[in-house]
């Protein structure tokens, strides 16, 4: 699976009430989330955000709150993944539960601004900035998670084992 | 090479000998817990199983606490659905408003969640009944959902940090100040995909109450689990409320950590966490003086009858400042029944302050006490992150009971031993 996009970028630590601020959890529909998506962390971005486009963050994206809906929202807002120099753990495990595309890559962030257009290979774990041409490598998953993301999501991996 | 509280836990659950950090592993989990925001969710995923029956009824806890009371119509909608899934599948430790507590006080207390568990909740705070020795860690939704189903959960066995804090602890200091002041030291991911294991003397001295703090905070530095091995008063703790069997486990002197560090404990100060991240800290001393529109005094950080106590002793007698609001909400409801009658209640009350039924609310900014656009809070909480108690441009400030009390009389950041 490849996908090409516009890249939104966002530093480090963004937290899941940035993603999606608690006054909106009183439902678990991914339009609505949507509409509400990375707002604390800019207002903007569920205006401006199109089907395809990427986010881009610093370190330990997705740290605090295990609320689902934040990858939930992301996915809601039709952004097609989430590049990040690192992931907080349970932010990195409900986006593999729910197949929701992630990539860890240290080096890509430096190496990407806000706007730029890139393609993210995900069986290769490649990701090329179209600007500058340079390609990078992510972290690759272990085999487990591959295969969890390779049926959609945990729940029809539960559903195949039992 | 021997093997930390955590891989020994986890290693059992897995029916393994032993495991090796980095090894992927698959548990048999001891208790699933879900609340009003998460566990909608999970019953939604749960449902598209197909499955008739939760893999066991006694297992699964669902408490309505983040937005009950319902605090609008949408959150009555899914506390409904919490609630019927839970009568439907015959789910006993489903805890209504007039049982219930917030979650991360109320399991300890009912003696639902015990040393050498693995416990999975779908609630980052999960992670406070490592207080007790055993393995608890938060998860979202559908690891929820797909452990209600089968009773297993797949973890990555975590390399451990190891905390040793010593020296005896100065007067006004706690559990709060400990884990803020690690977390200074660390940053917030400085423990990410980690166990933190928090040993010392300075820990065999710390009474449940500060050690369930402790643990708390270990998702604010990233952790997996924070764990405290279990002892005497641990043992004191849950004889009185386990209904089935227990187990301690304990560290082996040649386990591998990944790092061990230690504090001394003896020249702290309390500590406040500056927004807008947790790992903001100063000293009291340094903090001094930053003026405050609200205080908030509870949580499943510091909702506990300790934390009540210490808060009663220095409002005891005093006014809070005219300028303030002051919000008091213990952790469950046997505490705000024990607080009453040992008087701390209308200590807050004849002080100024008022005192809510048992929520999440103020903490995540649900409802009960939102800020403003500019305003600034001081709360016992755990998160200080943009907008996490209302407007995005609203500030908050962690710190513990003693310190919050204090700055309710003067209106802004104070030391306790200056009211």
């Amino acid at each position: 699976m490849k996908y090409t996009g516009k890249i939104y970028k966002f530093g480090a630590d963004v937290d899941t009430d940035a993603i999606i601020p608690a006054r909106y959890l009183n439902t678990f529909d991914p339009e609505e989330l949507a509409k509400h998506c990375m707002e604390d962390a800019d207002p903007t971005f569920p205006s401006r955000v199109k089907p395809g486009d990427i986010i881009v963050a610093d370190k330990n994206f997705g740290c605090g709150s295990s609320r689902e809906h934040a990858p939930i929202a992301i996915k809601g807002a039709g952004v097609s993944c989430v590049v990040a120099r690192s992931f907080a753990r349970i932010f990195y495990r409900n986006s593999i539960n729910i197949g929701l595309p992630i990539l860890e890559c240290e080096e890509a962030i430096d190496g990407m601004e806000e706007g730029d257009q890139i393609e993210v290979d995900l069986e290769r774990g490649r990701i090329t900035n179209l600007r500058t041409g340079i390609s990078y490598l992510a972290q690759p998953f272990p085999a487990f998670m591959q295969e969890i993301m390779a049926k959609g999501g945990l729940i029809n991996y539960v559903r195949d084992k039992c | 090479m021997g093997m930390t509280i955590t891989q020994k836990i986890l290693a059992d659950h897995a029916g393994k000998k032993s495991v090796e950090p980095g090894e992927l592993i698959n548990c048999k989990v001891d208790i699933v817990l879900g609340n009003d925001v998460t566990a909608p969710v999970a019953i939604s995923e749960f449902e598209k199983l197909g499955q008739e029956e939760v893999y066991d009824r006694d297992k699964v806890v669902l408490v309505p606490d983040h937005f009950a009371p319902n605090k609008d119509i949408k959150s009555a909608e899914q506390c409904r659905l919490m609630r019927e899934f839970a009568r439907s599948k015959g789910i006993k430790n489903y805890f209504e408003i007039g049982q219930m507590g917030i979650e991360h006080c109320l399991l300890p207390e009912q003696g639902l969640v015990l040393p050498g568990d693995v416990i999975i909740g779908a609630d980052s705070h999960t992670c406070t009944y490592g207080a007790l020795g055993a393995f608890a860690t938060g998860v979202g939704s559908t690891d929820m959902a797909a452990a209600m189903a089968t009773g297993e959960a797949w973890f990555k066995v975590p390399e451990t940090i190891k905390m040793v804090y010593y020296g005896k602890l100065p007067a006004w200091v706690g559990g709060k100040d400990l884990i803020l002041h690690t977390i200074g030291d660390i940053g917030v991911d400085g423990a990410r995909y980690m166990a933190m294991e928090f040993t010392g003397e300075a820990i065999t001295a710390l009474s449940m109450d500060n050690r369930f703090t402790m643990a708390n905070m270990a998702i604010e530095a990233g952790g997996k689990n924070g764990i405290i091995a279990p002892d005497d008063i641990t043992e004191a703790y849950v004889k009185k409320r386990a209904r089935r069997p227990y187990r301690f486990y304990q560290s082996d002197p040649d386990a591998a950590y990944h790092e061990v560090r230690e504090y001394d404990v003896s020249t702290l100060e309390p500590v406040v966490a500056f927004p807008h991240l947790p790992e903001n800290t100063r000293r009291v001393s340094e903090a001094q003086g930053v003026k405050l529109d609200q205080v908030v005094i509870g949580s499943c950080t510091n909702g506990r009858l300790e934390d009540l106590q210490i808060a009663a002793s220095v409002l005891k007698g005093k006014k809070v400042h005219p300028e303030m609001r002051v919000i008091v909400f213990p952790g469950t409801q046997q505490i705000l029944l024990e607080a009453m009658r040992r008087g701390y209640i209308e200590t807050f009350i004849e002080a100024g302050a008022i005192v809510s039924t048992p929520t999440c609310g103020p903490c995540l900014g649900g409802h009960m006490g939102i800020l403003a656009k500019g305003e600034r809070a001081l709360a016992t909480t755990n998160r200080n992150f943009v907008g996490r108690m209302g407007h995005p441009q609203s500030e908050v400030y962690l710190a513990s009971p003693a310190v919050a009390a204090a700055s309710a009389i003067t209106g802004e950041i104070t030391p306790p031993w200056q009211v």
